[in-house]
């Protein structure tokens, strides 16, 4: 019942502007076409420079309600992040300006030079130096932030450092799989015609490197203050790792590994903090279109101490006991309590 | 004015002996359908991109609908969309086919076939001083493919497994594989078919429009006298003819992909438990096809309304545009880069560094020809004497426009800094403002300035005031916040935000734009209303030269027929815009430079 009545009501109020609309012309006719174009003129200028000025006003104001809601006042939480802050704030400051110079100076004209019969329009169809002048300044500004940029650029697409910390991320519809080379510090080799069953990544279990690898699924342990580098790729269609909090993102590209590398400056804990917000958590977002679950597809990394992070990499078990639950030590039904209790011990160990 | 400018319709067939091959009686087939016209082809492309706007609107308001209010119901979307709405709540799938059928629509259906093709088909001819196109059973045909496009695509929306859903850029694997998403199933191939259509319709208009402004422009009219409009279209053309066969390939290689087991795009892929036999295909080598027209095709959809925008300004300042030349090799050098930064879409695919610089140089390059022109339409509304006709507030407000979403375009082509803002909700308001909604303003603006010469009536003034206020008012209501919720990383194409933590807090901005978009919908029916309405019932014009323009279609009679002028083709001596020159209000092209006239 209610859509009806609001169609009903959409429908009157068309009829009702459609009416005014109507009745308007018969008026501007009676009154002279003329002068009641002269008339729309002046009301339309007048709203010109109002919505300039509203306009401005509601800039202000728009960016009172929602900066705080922006990623900016907790900073970013990684090294190249905060670079990539700084150039944001210059290309705003940049921008910015020209953005009110430009948009006062349209609006402005628009209403100052409105028509009136006492004024001739000035022929003035072309001026060189201002020409050159309006080329040149633009283009000095842009050589600035295309410096400014690409010197960031081939830093944050440069090597990872050798000691860097390697996570190979893997995305799938529609979730994040993490595989951790272990010991070892190599990621066995992969073959996507290995995948099936438990071997859910197509892990190459030939190859030795892989016997320690570690797989976790949606949630990512990484040290803080240590770089970290992502190995990424997709199993089905292209995925995007979103890092907003660390200003990074990468696809996840079927047949072709990608990689990115940053240095976690704070821990979820300390942002928590930073931000102000006790539900602080590094989200994952995939940033790739990747169809129906694309919005749900959420990962989690937990930053933490290095102490904290090796804690947490000792309680976890190579994903070749997982695939091979018979190859296992003390794999006998007897003795699986041993597994489960060497975490709780190591726990213990660490005065925590 | 020359009574003979106000000859009806109707002399025009008797009065002229050019045209032997007009002078047989047209039946209302030949006249309305397949009319070979160029003005009523360009109604025709008009009215049709008019329908796909609504649709593709209306699609947006859906899809709002759920981002406003993700966690409502709506028992009256089951009504309307059956097992897509299931219990009043769209499902995510139909989400994302809504998102991707908006994208498709109002990019291709409604910004290049409805913008360009309506007023490439109308202007050309009027302002060159030809009687029609080089070929206008070529231009027939381009329509009838636009047609038969749309018809596909149309159909797409009815299969059972809906339309394509994986974004208007269909990026394969997930656009290739059935087994990823129910849109890629015969929804795609109906896409790609529909496209393939398009692209013939767009090459065979494209070639038609650069051969008839290069070949059939009337005694006197150089290239450099022509008005900025045929420049800007010429150019559109140009990009059109160069870019769009491209993605034709991409689109074959696609459809062999899906249909015939071939591996370009595919290789190394596990989906929904199957393990597939394609190895050593790219994924990204269909990015680089895709962009390599996607991306001039902004400037197909931008540089008519530029086009347009500046006669409109120029003739409503009573002033010359200022630059012109610059206006014109503005509009050359956008032409130029245009093919050289589609790799900027593709900043976060591992592209090698070394060439990103490279595209991140040239793209910001492209902020240097966009400052000189919107320097050039400041100056030219410096010390004017403005008319604000509702096209003229049109054309202001695409140049406001322009240069608001122009301007994060300098963000997003500087790849550090596009590498945390890509597929959020900045590059959402980015391409909406710059692309969408300036060229929708561009398109009023041409609608309004160009109505009385397309149907010899006037559009009501007062509705046009009111469409152009909630118009300008609500596109920046609707895409100004959405930066912020670009530079909080908050993802486009997202069905729901509630359940991430790092975005929730946008919900509140998100019922606020959609409500504020359903309004601005609204105000475009008001256009619609009004346009079909003053067809009928619109004041009549009177006068040949409404405007007091100086091109030359103001010189045809009010309701031009098939061959445009009555007589000979007028000669030009004069560019377009002698506009307060010598104290005089304006010069129309046919007038001869007189002995005392001043030169500059």
């Amino acid at each position: 019942m209610t859509q009806f009545l609001l169609i009903a009501i959409v429908v009157m109020i068309f009829v009702v502007i459609f009416q005014i609309a109507k009745a308007s012309e018969y008026v501007s006719v009676l009154k002279g076409e003329e002068k009641a174009r002269k008339q729309n003129n002046k009301i339309n200028a007048f709203l010109l420079i109002s919505f300039l000025i509203l306009g401005l006003i509601g800039v202000w104001w728009c960016n009172d309600l929602y900066y705080s809601k922006t990623l900016f006042p907790m900073g970013a939480a990684s090294e190249m992040g905060q670079k990539i802050d700084l150039m944001l704030y210059i290309t705003i400051g940049v921008t910015g300006v020209v953005f009110v110079v430009t948009q006062v100076l349209l609006f402005w004209f628009s209403f100052k030079y409105q028509e009136n019969d006492d004024r001739k329009a000035f022929y003035f169809p072309h001026n060189t130096k201002l020409e050159l002048l309006w080329t040149t300044v633009p283009a000095i500004f842009l050589t600035v932030l295309v410096v400014f940029g690409l010197k960031y650029w081939f830093k944050m697409t440069s090597d990872a450092p050798k000691d860097a910390v390697v996570v190979e991320v893997t995305g799938h519809q529609f979730a994040w799989e993490f595989r951790y080379p272990g010991p070892d510090n190599i990621l066995g080799k992969k073959n996507y015609k290995l995948t099936k069953g438990a071997n859910s990544l197509g892990v190459d279990f030939n190859d030795p490197a892989s016997l320690d690898d570690i797989h976790v699924s949606a949630t990512m342990h990484i040290p803080v203050n240590k770089p970290v580098k992502f190995v990424i790729n997709a199993q089905d269609v292209i995925h995007d790792v979103g890092l907003s909090h660390f200003r990074l993102k990468m696809d996840a590209v079927p047949g072709i590994p990608t990689t990115l590398w940053f240095t976690p400056l704070y821990t979820t804990e300390e942002m928590k903090v930073r931000s102000g917000n006790p539900n602080f958590v590094y989200e994952i977002s995939c940033d790739q279109m990747c169809g129906k679950g694309h919005f749900s597809m959420r990962g989690v990394i937990i930053v933490e101490s290095a102490a904290d992070y090796k804690m947490w990499l000792a309680t976890q078990k190579p994903e070749y006991y997982t695939v091979f639950p018979d190859k296992a030590p003390n794999a006998t039904p007897t003795d699986t309590s041993s597994v489960k209790q060497m975490p709780l011990a190591a726990v213990m160990a660490s005065g925590k | 004015m020359s009574n003979v400018l106000e000859l009806q319709e109707s002399d025009v067939h008797h009065g002229h002996e050019a045209h032997h091959e007009h002078h047989h009686h047209e039946t209302f087939i030949t006249k309305y359908v397949f009319s070979q016209d160029h003005k009523m082809i360009a109604k025709q492309f008009l009215i049709t991109g008019m329908i796909w706007a609504i649709i593709g609107g209306l699609f947006s308001v859906l899809f709002r609908l759920q981002l406003g209010y993700p966690e409502s119901t709506f028992p009256w979307l089951e009504d309307l969309l059956g097992h897509w709405a299931k219990g009043g709540k769209i499902l995510p799938e139909f989400y994302y086919a809504l998102v991707t059928m908006h994208g498709t629509i109002l990019v291709f259906f409604v910004l290049t076939a409805g913008l360009s093709g309506t007023f490439a088909n109308f202007l050309i001819p009027l302002q060159i001083g030809a009687r029609d196109m080089a070929s206008p059973l070529l231009n027939m045909l381009s329509y009838w493919f636009f047609f038969l496009a749309s018809i596909i695509m149309f159909s797409s929306l009815f299969v059972q497994t809906g339309p394509a859903s994986g974004g208007w850029t269909i990026y394969p694997p997930l656009s290739a594989l059935g087994d990823a998403s129910s849109g890629s199933k015969i929804g795609m191939d109906l896409w790609l078919t529909s496209m393939a259509m398009f692209i013939v319709s767009s090459l065979l208009g494209g070639l038609n429009y650069i051969s008839t402004i290069l070949n059939l422009r009337t005694k006197g009219m150089s290239m450099t006298r022509m008005p900025l409009t045929i420049w800007a279209l010429f150019f559109t053309a140009v990009l059109g003819v160069l870019s769009f066969p491209v993605l034709l390939s991409g689109a074959i290689l696609l459809l062999f992909d899906r249909n015939l087991g071939t591996s370009f795009f595919l290789s190394d892929i596990y989906v929904n438990g199957k393990i597939l036999p394609n190895e050593g295909g790219s994924a990204i080598l269909f990015q680089h096809l895709f962009w390599f027209l996607g991306h001039p095709e902004v400037y197909i959809i931008l540089l008519p309304a530029m086009g347009m925008s500046s006669e409109i300004i120029s003739v409503n300042s009573r002033k010359p545009i200022f630059g012109y030349m610059a206006m014109v090799g503005s509009l050359f050098a956008i032409a130029i880069l245009a093919f050289l930064v589609w790799a900027h879409h593709m900043f976060v695919t591992g592209l090698n560094p070394f060439l990103g610089s490279f595209f991140v140089l040239l793209t910001l390059l492209i902020a240097v020809p966009s400052a000189i022109k919107v320097f050039n339409w400041l100056t030219t509304l410096w010390r004017a004497n403005i008319r604000f006709t509702p096209g003229m507030l049109f054309a202001i407000g695409f140049v406001s426009l322009f240069i608001s979403g122009g301007l994060t375009g300098i963000f997003l082509g500087n790849s550090a800094l596009d590498i945390h803002l890509h597929d959020t909700y900045f590059v959402v308001a980015h391409f909406h403002i710059v692309m969408g909604v300036a060229s929708f303003f561009g398109m009023f603006a041409g609608v309004y300035h160009w109505f009385p010469k397309m149907y010899g009536r006037y559009l009501n003034n007062t509705l046009a005031y009111i469409h152009f206020w909630i118009t300008i008012i609500g596109a920046y209501l609707i895409f100004w916040p959405m930066h912020y919720e670009g530079l909080a990383g908050m993802p486009r194409r997202y069905y729901d935000f509630s359940g991430w933590e790092s975005f929730k807090m946008f919900g509140g901005l998100n019922e606020f734009i959609s409500v504020v978009a359903m309004i601005v919908f609204a105000a475009q029916l008001l256009f619609v209303l009004n346009f079909f309405h003053s067809i009928f019932k619109g004041r009549k014009v009177t006068t040949a030269n409404p405007w007091g323009a100086n091109t030359l279609e103001w010189t045809t009679p009010i309701r031009p027929g098939h061959g445009n002028w009555v007589g000979e083709i007028p000669e030009v001596y004069r560019g377009a815009y002698d506009y307060g020159k010598d104290g005089r209000e304006f010069i129309p092209q046919t007038e001869p430079v007189g002995e005392n006239e001043s030169h500059h």
